[in-house]
């Protein structure tokens, strides 16, 4: 019975990863062949559970499993429905190009430091994140949420022996933890109504699907899931641990972390958003669309202000996840008023998003593994001209690149594209605020988008073009073959999704269906599987491979007319002046690069730029010394988290006077305690 | 056949006027200006010498130029000429209005900008990365406001596709929108920053610290320059038609109805010469304005188109 269907091959990759995390202590002497060995089988249990997701969305039914595992009376339940089959796919894609990348990457920490611990948290991890998308009652969604937190966390200090990888690892468990509180809190309210206060069974996601929550009860339980999910999601103003855990963690853990993680806080918001609680209030979608806008433009700004690397990636996914929950805020909104259709659309945006973002994402982190394996550099301000040594990873970041940009005919685009479409079909709303709302927030989505290019053009051109600007000549080698094919695969899927998006809004279209009762693939692909037209032909058309072959054919035609193989091409040296001394630190870097972002959007930041002049002693004229100091920090970490740091510490100071040391004061505490039972009970 | 002929012989007749009609303009500009201060001009033909001199001459690379420069001046001027076959220029009958909208047009637009300013990062001078970075802060609040102005159009016109909406704003009676009237005034003050001229950046200027767009193609020579120099010149071409198409399509051949054709290129003609006219009264009365007063001019131009779609949304 389990062999063939969808939910059994999902729990037999579940398996296959939680086998490989058990034999892998065993093989820790011998670690090339462990790193081999374990990828291979992550890879191949990927592919499993791509299989298993792929079928679960065509199929379009829900598979139940009850295991009787768990305490007394109340099992694990399993469901696998369309929703949880997409977002197994995300996982098992990435976590597929992912291991396959991992196998070459790697293979670097041999000699330096072991790999087990790696290998087995990666493992974990990977099969607990497929757990969360499984799981169908409160209890085994916590155990897994647990489960995928914990090994993160041992995955973002692998390298624990430097101070600020371990700090990024415990501030990264405690939102996550706090986030996980309020998800809890959300999902014991919610059962509380489904069965009463008395009864455990209401804790199954079924039973409270058919329950009936009051008006108020049901916003509280929204809004508390919502923060809890937006901890994991890395909503402002939740972000701070994104941007110190992704840097912190190797390479091919943070694109898993930035690619999929992220996504299973937004499939509990869409679980319990539109299925477990049934939106209906406009509120709630206001709600998601408010922080969703901040949450993009302020991760963008933030991007746009990092020289490090994998900082400004792990903000860019700040930035992504808004975009992501403008969609689903919108879906709400739409489906609170009965258009169906819609809200099909927004949501088909949305998770059309959360797939490219998992891949491009994915992409530009494996990339960016790749360069600080050959340079050992992790400030973008070191780097430069690596378009000439770095044959394989110049041309697949840039299509990293191009895609986050969101230019066709790679996939960011599509998404864009349909996001943009749904605010525009928004016909005027009952509320005013909403009328408000709507074209403010295309205003916001429209300048994320043109940041959003800034950004990248800054991280290319800093990264691989120009000169070398650091200060010693390093010797640069290309990636190992495992880690070129896993970024060609992302590469390729990023084209591929941005060149056929009428098969993938069929495929998906299940989705919105089964939640919201209304489909876009009939007008989607009403003239044609060439034409992506999401409500009429009229309205709005866009055919991507059209587009891929015009542009093809269009800059194949221009190079073949003008370009000529009479008329020679000359090498020479740079136009400088004439001032003949031409330096490596005469190129714009990446502070100057962003330096017109810091002059207009420098009022939301703590900004400390101070400069000096030295000069030589006898030529005091004449400056031939500059000191340069910038210093920007986030607003929000003042205002959003000292103030709980500070008073927590405050807290534990005042309930550690309790504690004397001396033992008549104990022995007083536990008679106290001792008389107040008896007396009130 | 003769069915399917007629849009195919549409299309190619409008991308070689797109090609032909650009210099003509920047040279009909550049008479206008001369004869405005009391100079005498070189002709109304002279880019096209200006093109055709920079094909013949040799191409000079500089010696860490990768892959990436040589290529951008294809990308570029292969973007601008598929944006020009999607653009209504002469009719609104075009085989691939369908397959591209006005975001698409947009996003086509920003990939040829978004490999001009990785082409100015890649010769590693100091110019040139301070011409991308220049050009992507004017591009960073240029684009969103030109998506909401045309977005407030295409609110109007219910249709994302330029062409539909040329052919709905000639077939509806003539009436006053506030909301146009807001786009109208926003795309203005964006195709100035766009195609970089004067009060955002002086097209004509040799000082490297006053440029924007010339920085990012400082290191080009030959036809590489050629196709760039081209490239801008399409580029304000067709910023003054899509201006056209979505606020004064009056004049252009309506679907199946190519008699008009004659007409609507006598009507472009005399638009685009008014347009001419206006830019250049534009460019003699104002100054070039400092380049971080740039995001005040661009961040009104937003306002306005931002408050085109409320008014929209609020009194329509």
């Amino acid at each position: 019975m389990l062999a063939h269907s969808p939910l059994g091959l999902a729990t037999a990759s579940i398996v296959i990863l939680l086998a490989t995390a058990a034999i892998a202590p065993i093989l820790s002497g011998r670690q090339k062949f462990l790193i081999s060995f374990s990828f291979i089988t992550t890879a191949f249990a990927s592919l499993v559970a791509l299989f298993a997701g792929y079928a679960a969305v065509t199929g379009g039914g829900a598979e139940s499993l009850t295991l009787p595992i768990g305490l007394p009376d109340l099992p694990f339940y399993l469901r696998f429905d369309p929703l949880s089959g997409f977002f197994v796919t995300i996982v098992a894609l990435l976590g597929f190009i992912v291991s396959v990348y991992s196998i070459g990457y790697v293979k670097a920490f041999v000699g330096h430091r072991s790999v087990t611990r790696l290998v087995v948290f990666y493992c974990l991890f990977m099969a607990g994140m497929l757990l969360v998308l499984l799981s169908d009652d409160a209890y085994f969604f916590m155990i897994s949420w647990e489960l995928m937190a914990v090994s993160s966390y041992f995955l973002v200090c692998f390298e624990d022996d430097h101070a600020q990888n371990r700090r990024a690892a415990f501030l990264y468990l405690l939102i996550a933890h706090i986030g996980a509180v309020f998800i809890l809190l959300s999902f014991g309210l919610m059962a509380g109504f489904a069965k009463g206060f008395e009864n455990f069974s209401g804790y199954s996601f079924s039973a409270m699907r058919g329950s009936h929550i009051p008006e108020g009860w049901a916003t509280v339980a929204f809004l508390m899931a919502f923060f809890g999910f937006a901890a994991k999601a890395g909503v402002v103003p939740l972000h701070a641990w994104l941007p110190e855990a992704h840097p912190a963690a190797p390479s091919n853990v943070s694109a898993l972390m930035s690619g999929v993680m992220l996504k299973t806080a937004v499939y509990g918001i869409i679980r319990v958003g539109f299925d477990l609680l049934h939106s209906s209030d406009w509120r709630w979608g206001g709600v998601v669309l408010v922080f969703g806008l901040v949450s993009a433009v302020m991760g963008i700004l933030y991007a746009l202000m990092q020289n490090d690397l994998k900082r400004l990636l792990a903000y860019s996914s700040v930035e992504h996840i808004g975009i992501i929950l403008v969609c689903v805020g919108l879906a709400m909104i739409f489906k609170s008023f009965g258009m169906g259709l819609l809200a099909s659309l927004a949501l088909m945006a949305g998770l059309y998003h959360c797939l490219n973002h998992a891949m491009f994402k994915g992409l530009l982190f494996m990339g960016a593994g790749a360069v600080l394996h050959a340079t050992h550099e992790r400030s973008m301000e070191g780097m430069g001209g690596l378009v000439h040594k770095l044959k394989w990873t110049a041309p697949l970041f840039l299509v990293g690149c191009l895609s986050i940009s969101g230019l066709p005919p790679f996939n960011g685009f599509i998404s864009e594209w349909l996001t943009f479409q749904s605010f525009l079909l928004s016909p005027a709303l009952p509320s005013p605020l909403l009328n408000l709302l709507i074209p403010l927030g295309a205003a916001l989505v429209a300048l994320t988008g043109a940041l959003a290019a800034r950004c990248f053009i800054k991280v290319y051109g800093v990264t691989f073009l120009g000169h070398w600007r650091g200060e010693h000549d390093t010797v640069v080698h290309e990636a190992l073959w495992p880690m070129r094919i896993g970024m060609l695969l992302a590469a390729i899927s990023c084209l591929a999704l941005g060149v056929l998006p009428t098969f993938v809004i069929g495929w998906l279209d299940i989705i919105p269906e089964t939640l919201l009762a209304a489909k876009i693939s009939t007008s989607a692909s009403a003239s044609g599987w060439l034409w992506l037209t999401p409500v009429a032909a009229e309205r709005a058309s866009y055919s991507a491979p059209i587009i891929f072959i015009g542009i093809l054919v269009i800059f194949a035609a221009v190079y073949l007319v003008f370009h000529s193989r009479t008329t020679p091409v000359r090498r020479a040296p740079l136009w400088d002046c004439g001032l003949g001394k031409f330096t490596n630190r005469m190129q714009y870097n990446s502070t100057s690069f962003s330096m017109p972002t810091r002059r207009i959007y420098g009022f939301l930041f703590n900004i400390k730029e101070t400069v000096k002049y030295g000069s030589n002693r006898y030529l005091t004229m004449l400056n031939n010394r500059v000191l340069y100091h910038l210093r920007i920090r986030d607003r929000l970490w003042n205002i959003c988290y000292q103030p709980f740091s500070d008073a927590s510490f405050w807290l534990a100071r005042r309930v550690g006077k309790l504690q004397h040391g001396r033992i008549q004061i104990y022995l007083l505490y536990s008679f106290l305690t001792l008389i107040a039972l008896l007396v009130f009970t | 056949m003769t069915k399917n002929i007629y849009p195919i012989l549409i299309e190619s007749l409008q991308v070689v006027t797109v090609l032909v009609a650009s210099p003509v303009l920047v040279g009909w500009i550049r008479v206008l200006k001369c004869w405005s201060q009391g100079r005498s001009s070189a002709g109304v033909f002279q880019p096209f010498r200006d093109i055709s001199k920079l094909f013949i001459k040799e191409t000079v690379l500089a010696e860490n130029a990768s892959w990436i420069f040589r290529a951008a001046p294809y990308i570029v001027f292969g973007a601008t000429v598929m944006a020009g076959a999607i653009i209504p220029v002469i009719s609104v009958d075009l085989p691939l209005s369908a397959t591209a909208d006005i975001i698409a047009l947009v996003a086509l637009f920003a990939i040829a900008r978004f490999f001009l300013a990785l082409a100015g990062l890649d010769t590693g001078t100091a110019f040139g990365g301070m011409g991308s970075s220049r050009e992507m802060m004017v591009a960073s609040l240029a684009e969103p406001a030109m998506l909401m102005s045309i977005f407030t159009v295409s609110l109007v016109n219910s249709s994302t596709s330029l062409s539909q909406m040329a052919l709905v704003l000639t077939s509806n009676p003539v009436v006053l929108r506030p909301s146009l009237a807001f786009a109208l005034l926003a795309f203005v003050l964006i195709a100035i920053a766009e195609t970089g001229r004067i009060p955002v950046d002086n097209p004509a200027t040799h000082l490297e610290l006053t440029m924007i767009h010339e920085a990012m193609i400082l290191e080009y020579s030959g036809r590489h320059l050629a196709l760039l120099e081209w490239a801008n010149m399409m580029k304000l071409f067709l910023f003054a038609t899509i201006g056209i198409a979505c606020f004064f399509p009056w004049g252009i051949a309506l679907r199946d109805n190519t008699g008009m054709l004659p007409a609507a290129f006598i009507l472009l003609a005399v638009k685009l010469a008014l347009i001419g006219v206006f830019i250049v009264v534009v460019e003699t009365m104002l100054a070039k304005m400092r380049v971080f007063r740039v995001p005040e001019f661009l961040g009104s131009a937003f306002l306005f188109a931002t408050l085109g779609m409320l008014s929209y949304f609020i009194l329509e």
